[in-house]
């Protein structure tokens, strides 16, 4: 009750409310100048850095003309989306992204997870520092110093090569081959990410309740019953945030890993759409049709992370906001 | 309590053990091989077949020829400027942006965060990037490598929930006292947030490291290369011919890109046992806020 008559003797006409409103952001303006005066370079960072590019993509709805700039340049519509997706790259380079990026949800991403669970068991602890110490290692290998490695041992005289030489099989020239791109991809993504990735998992184990698996050993349930019933219910959380992040990335993610290992003979498993925006913008400086791809994608982004939030939340209560 | 273990659950712990030992040799073959080759003497490693266990005959031939590669050490150079002044940068603006997003009673603060936080899941995309960055005028310039990037939104989500479990009364005191947000900010936040702030010296450092693609869009000038992109020249593109090498040149190309290899992850591969347990706060610092 009274906060209902509060509310009646708050209420004011509404060009007064109005001022009230501009009053209080002076106010708050006063009060805080030091923390708007920090927060201004940082409004100004975001404005030009990232909102820029992001009005900047409307010339994906243009023909973009250099000397006109990005206003001055005439509109024309979907053009370059149709003629993009009229072209037999289209179909290619977004099965292609899409291809990559299942075969990594379907082993890069449990990797870590199995690791973590697997490290978990280990009791001997100078074994398992040993064991996370050497794994995060290749983390901190470039990316370039990972494909360069990664160029070689695949090459004719390679590593690979003579690894197959002692089975007795031919040698196989890998990064020409497009049935080997997606294997090397994803091979050579899990050996520099899992240890990394397992961090995040490992801390999430550390969190589970040790009086659970005490109840249990008491139970008479082995390690296995254990696992399915106390560990994986305690981690899913971090594993269905993980997941949510991961795709939130999907169509983004590698494409310089991509642009370091392929080449025009492999197009046909290799070529995704974030290295052929790239082609397509800066190579060859078709900056619209570029443009239009790069923001295909986005939106294909956008709409996957919008979606895999909310069938999270819908699911588990987990969820990114 | 100690509950005996079954034969099954002996066997279990033997086969993890051996995919564990399986897993680190995996892990640590390849650094050895190349260590092994950069070493090696050409001639002879040219003809090696099969696995490489040791250096076949030991050489320094590699070394010396890369050690006359001058734009090696200039790219070297201009790394570890990019590292230092770009991640100065990087630590300076997130700071201010995380003390500002993390104070209560600032009025536009939710709107200004959710500002930052869209930009994670939309981006204008490369091309408008690139011509951005023309328009700036930065182009071919070293700023091209050092303001795009100048906040991680990530790293300041971390750095803020860091600086928001800071107790309110702390602030308070020091208000009373007079002090203003710069000096709050200076002496009561970073001192309390000293590992938030390691880590993200690491994050940030790391990342110019290794960074290379915006160095390949938007340099021309070659004294400005960062290390990575001359990386790239002689580990991807094959192009060990500007090192000038003698008569065996064909023999010491190989070699030649292992010793590079060495010289450009050795630095860093000796340091991160040191930096490893700063890394792993880091990741679960990002990891509770998500």
């Amino acid at each position: 009750m009274q906060s209902v008559q509060d509310r009646l003797v708050n209420k004011r006409p509404p060009a007064a409310g109005k001022k009230g409103w501009r009053q209080t952001l002076a106010k708050d303006f006063h009060r805080n100048k030091y923390i708007y005066l920090m927060l201004l370079p940082v409004v100004a960072y975001f404005l030009i850095f990232h909102y820029q590019p992001m009005y900047g993509a409307t010339i994906a709805f243009k023909d973009f003309l250099p000397n006109k700039g990005i206003m001055g340049s005439p509109w024309v519509g979907l053009k370059h989306f149709k003629s993009f997706f009229l072209s037999p790259s289209a179909f290619q380079v977004i099965r292609n992204t899409i291809v990559i990026n299942l075969f990594d949800l379907l082993f890069g991403f449990p990797a870590p997870i199995l690791l973590a669970l697997l490290l978990n068991e280990i009791n001997a602890s100078w074994f398992k520092r040993s064991v996370q110490t050497v794994t995060y290692m290749p983390h901190f290998i470039s990316l370039v110093v990972i494909c360069g490695i990664l160029r070689d041992f695949t090459s004719m005289n390679g590593l690979f090569n003579s690894l197959r030489g002692l089975f007795g099989l031919d040698p196989v020239l890998f990064l020409s081959e497009s049935s080997w791109f997606r294997p090397l991809y994803i091979g050579s993504d899990i050996w520099q990410g899992v240890g990394w990735g397992s961090i995040i998992y490992i801390a999430a184990l550390a969190g589970v309740d040790q009086e659970l698996y005490e109840a249990a050993k008491i139970d008479g349930a082995g390690r296995w019953r254990r696992m399915v019933s106390i560990t994986l219910p305690g981690i899913a959380p971090t594993i269905i945030l993980m997941l949510i992040m991961r795709v939130g990335r999907m169509m983004s993610l590698g494409s310089e890993k991509v642009l370091l290992l392929y080449s025009p003979v492999i197009y046909e498993t290799a070529d995704v759409i974030s290295t052929f925006t790239y082609r397509k913008g800066l190579l060859e400086s078709n900056y619209s049709y570029s443009a239009a791809v790069g923001l295909f994608n986005s939106l294909i982004n956008f709409i996957l992370l919008l979606t895999v939030n909310k069938i999270s939340k819908k699911v588990s209560e987990t969820s990114l906001w | 309590m100690k509950i005996k273990k079954t034969a099954a659950e002996k066997a279990f712990d033997i086969a993890n053990a051996l995919f564990m030992t399986l897993l680190m040799i995996i892990m640590l073959y390849p650094l050895w091989f190349v260590a092994v080759a950069s070493v090696s003497n050409p001639n002879q490693f040219i003809q090696h077949k099969g696995i490489l266990l040791l250096p076949t005959g030991l050489s320094g031939a590699a070394y010396k020829a890369i050690l006359d590669y001058k734009m090696l050490f200039i790219s070297y150079g201009n790394t570890i400027g990019y590292v230092l002044i770009g991640t100065t940068l990087n630590l300076f603006m997130t700071m201010l942006g995380a003390y500002g997003l993390s104070r209560r009673n600032v009025l536009l603060r939710d709107p200004i965060m959710m500002l930052v936080t869209f930009t994670m899941f939309f981006n204008g995309g490369l091309i408008p990037n690139y011509l951005l960055v023309k328009s700036l005028g930065i182009y071919n310039t070293r700023a091209a490598l050092i303001l795009p990037g100048a906040i991680s939104v990530m790293n300041l989500i971390i750095m803020r929930s860091s600086f928001q479990a800071v107790p309110e009364t702390l602030e308070e005191s020091a208000r009373i006292d007079g002090a203003n947000d710069f000096t709050i900010l200076w002496k009561v936040i970073l001192p309390l947030c000293k590992p938030v702030m390691a880590v993200m010296v690491l994050y940030y450092g790391v990342s110019h490291w290794n960074a290379w693609f915006n160095a390949m869009i938007y340099l021309r000038n070659r004294e400005l290369y960062p290390l990575q992109l001359i990386l790239r020249e002689i580990l991807i593109s094959n192009s060990t011919e500007s090192l000038a090498l003698g008569n065996d040149s064909e023999q010491i190309a190989e070699t030649i890109k292992y010793a590079t290899i060495m010289v450009a992850t050795v630095p860093i591969l000796c340091v991160y046992p040191f930096l490893q347990k700063y890394f792993v706060k880091g990741v679960m610092v990002g990891a509770i806020k998500g």
